[in-house]
């Protein structure tokens, strides 16, 4: 039986990593998580499952390395914080493109360019309306807790595998460094053996296998952009995850997902001390995002307060929701400012039920 | 028609074959210029692997430039990487597959100017990959730019008036770059723009290949190359502009050979 270990989150996904059986591991250090790649340096991975660990040149060479493994067939993963995604962009569109799953850890800080190295959400729109360019989406996977940041690389490497699709983790500073106890699952066994597709040698009883992302001929590319969106179809109807938090006679809604969904559970109990029936929303899944679910709770609340930190991303998602509906408001602090509870209850107040 | 002259129908015959492509080549039609170097250097490739009978065991990495589209006409199992990625995506590859035989191929814009980066850690590491670096001074794909090896004075599209130093810095040797750092284990620049000189080649490619099974390192091979269309001159005249200007800038021999 495992024992629950105190621990950060940088370093819970740095455990969780080895755990999932990843094949190799290449990052850059950035602040606010660089942990992952000083906990793993210190783990001796090499020795526990063989998985490979690499510093690389830059955070461009990370995402190049998880392209060429991830077309050998290998579960791999990165970690960075906003402007190290940022690099990686070009990438990860590459990686989209062509199919490949892997995992991408974005712990969020403060921005726009270099920013602050506090905790944010302002990456958003970057990781779930694409980021890079061309028409993809990644699987973006939202943990609010230290044991999510663990069970969100297991879970994050199925989906990646199931669709052939980048998957990230949108944590934030917060998350990456705040301590809690994480209970770990047991060591899975590395895959020996590759996928159909992957790049691992010509044999006589196969074609070769090429992993590109290019085609030339506009009818083809448009063929394969709609094969592309066909699985996003797909994953949109299969993957959405939320949690809904006291929902079932809330007149008001917090929509909020990781550290702002936290602070919200207290400035919910803090808004129904005084009376106001208010329930929360949690997004798991920022993309796919639940709209449906969203739009149901229209039918039920007055109004919804999406709070994030930044200045109002998934807001607008949350209004594509409900349509026009219901009220819609967002609160928000930015660059690295982390909102208090009553500051979110006072927001509530004068945004949605006074304003 | 002369006594032992040979028919057509004889000519086809299975025991009359002196010369064919090699198996590890495509039916694909090279979509190269006339007289471009980059046939010549992909057909090396293919005989060694091969030669060496690594089909199975190998894995390429094709560049962002003229040779995009080199997985169309090798029979082995390959990866097309970002601009200037191919250090990095090989990397990677032989790191998790240890037994494989990993290959780059990239030109001078990919390898010399937006991947320096990669290159020179790649071969820093020490990454026991084979890196084949094509070299004709210029952008090909794109039109006939100014490459970081372009030479002074060279004209391109974006240099109309020739490479001037005080507006466009000096051509970069990455060859002797890469000779210098420990990680590199054989570093060869030969061209294929003679016989003699393919037959060199082949001789270096086949070393950086064969050495890759030792894992001492980076085995680093620069093909100094024509582009007759980017330098607007027929094959032949490119050749010997090549052979005039680019080989005494670029001098052709093994760099680096390791003690036997």
């Amino acid at each position: 039986m495992e024992e629950f270990v105190l621990m950060k989150g940088n370093e819970a996904i740095a455990e969780a990593a080895i755990r999932a059986g990843t094949d190799g591991y290449f990052g850059y250090p950035i602040t606010p998580q660089s942990e992952v790649i000083e906990y793993l340096a210190a783990a001796k991975p090499q020795e526990r499952t063989g998985m490979v660990l690499l510093q690389a040149e830059s955070e461009v060479a990370s995402i190049n390395m998880l392209y060429g493994g991830a077309g050998a067939g290998k579960k791999v993963m990165t970690s960075s914080s906003s402007p190290g995604i940022s690099l990686m962009q070009e990438g990860i569109s590459y990686i989209a493109g062509s199919e490949l799953p892997c995992l991408i850890v974005n712990v969020v800080r403060g921005g726009p360019g270099l920013g602050t190295i506090q905790p944010s959400q302002s990456d958003y729109f970057q990781s779930t309306k694409g980021g890079g360019h061309g028409d993809y989406n990644l699987i973006v996977l939202a943990p609010a807790s230290v044991q999510e940041m663990a069970d969100f690389v297991s879970l994050g490497y199925d989906l990646a595998f199931k669709y052939r699709n980048p998957v990230m983790i949108l944590s934030d500073g917060a998350i990456g460094q705040m301590m809690e106890k994480v209970k770990f699952k047991p060591q899975q066994p590395r895959n020996k053996k590759s996928p159909d597709w992957a790049t691992t040698g010509k044999t006589p009883d196969r074609e070769r296998n090429i992993i590109t992302s290019l085609d030339l001929d506009p009818a083809r590319q448009e063929r394969f952009n709609n094969k592309l969106q066909a699985k996003y179809k797909e994953i949109c109807k299969k993957e959405v995850r939320y949690e809904k938090i006291q929902c079932d006679d809330a007149e008001y809604l917090f929509v909020a997902y990781g550290t702002s969904s936290r602070i919200c559970q207290k400035s919910m109990q803090m808004a129904r001390e005084e009376g106001i029936k208010i329930g929360l929303f949690r997004p798991i899944t920022l993309w796919p995002f639940p709209y449906n679910e969203i739009r149901e709770m229209a039918g039920q609340v007055k109004g919804m307060l999406s709070v994030e930190m930044s200045a109002g991303q998934m807001v607008e998602d949350v209004r594509l929701a409900v349509e026009g509906k219901v009220k819609v408001n967002h609160y928000g602090r930015m660059g690295g400012i982390i909102p208090t509870p009553d500051e979110i209850v006072e927001a509530l107040k004068q945004k949605i039920i006074g304003g | 028609m002369a006594e032992n002259s040979i028919t057509t129908k004889e000519l086809i015959k299975e025991e009359n074959l002196v010369y064919q492509k090699t198996r590890l080549l495509t039916n694909d039609e090279l979509h190269y210029c006339p007289g471009c170097g980059h046939g010549t250097t992909h057909r090396l490739i293919a005989e060694i692997i091969e030669e060496m009978d690594i089909q199975s065991e190998t894995i390429g990495v094709a560049p962002v430039g003229c040779s995009v589209l080199m997985y169309n006409y090798m029979d082995v199992d390959m990866q097309e990487a970002a601009h200037g990625r191919a250090p990095a995506v090989a990397t990677a590859i032989k790191r998790l597959l240890p037994e494989k035989v990993v290959f780059t191929y990239q030109g001078d814009g990919d390898l010399a100017a937006i991947g320096t980066a990669e290159t020179i850690h790649a071969c820093n590491r020490g990454e026991n990959i084979t890196m084949i670096f094509i070299n004709n001074g210029i952008y090909g794909m794109t039109g006939g730019q100014m490459a970081p090896t372009t030479l002074v004075g060279m004209k391109s599209s974006t240099t109309p008036f020739g490479r001037e130093v005080s507006l466009m810095g000096n051509p970069i040797k990455m060859t002797d770059l890469v000779v210098n750092l420990p990680g590199t284990y054989f570093v060869s620049r030969q061209s294929v723009h003679t016989p003699g000189n393919v037959r060199k080649a082949k001789k270096a490619i086949r070393k950086a290949f064969e050495y890759q099974a030792l894992n001492k390192g980076t085995c680093f091979v620069e093909i100094v190359s024509n582009c007759p269309s980017g330098w607007k001159m027929t094959p032949v005249e490119s050749n010997n502009w090549m052979a005039d200007n680019m080989i005494p800038f670029y001098p052709l021999g093994d760099m680096k050979v390791p003690e036997e």
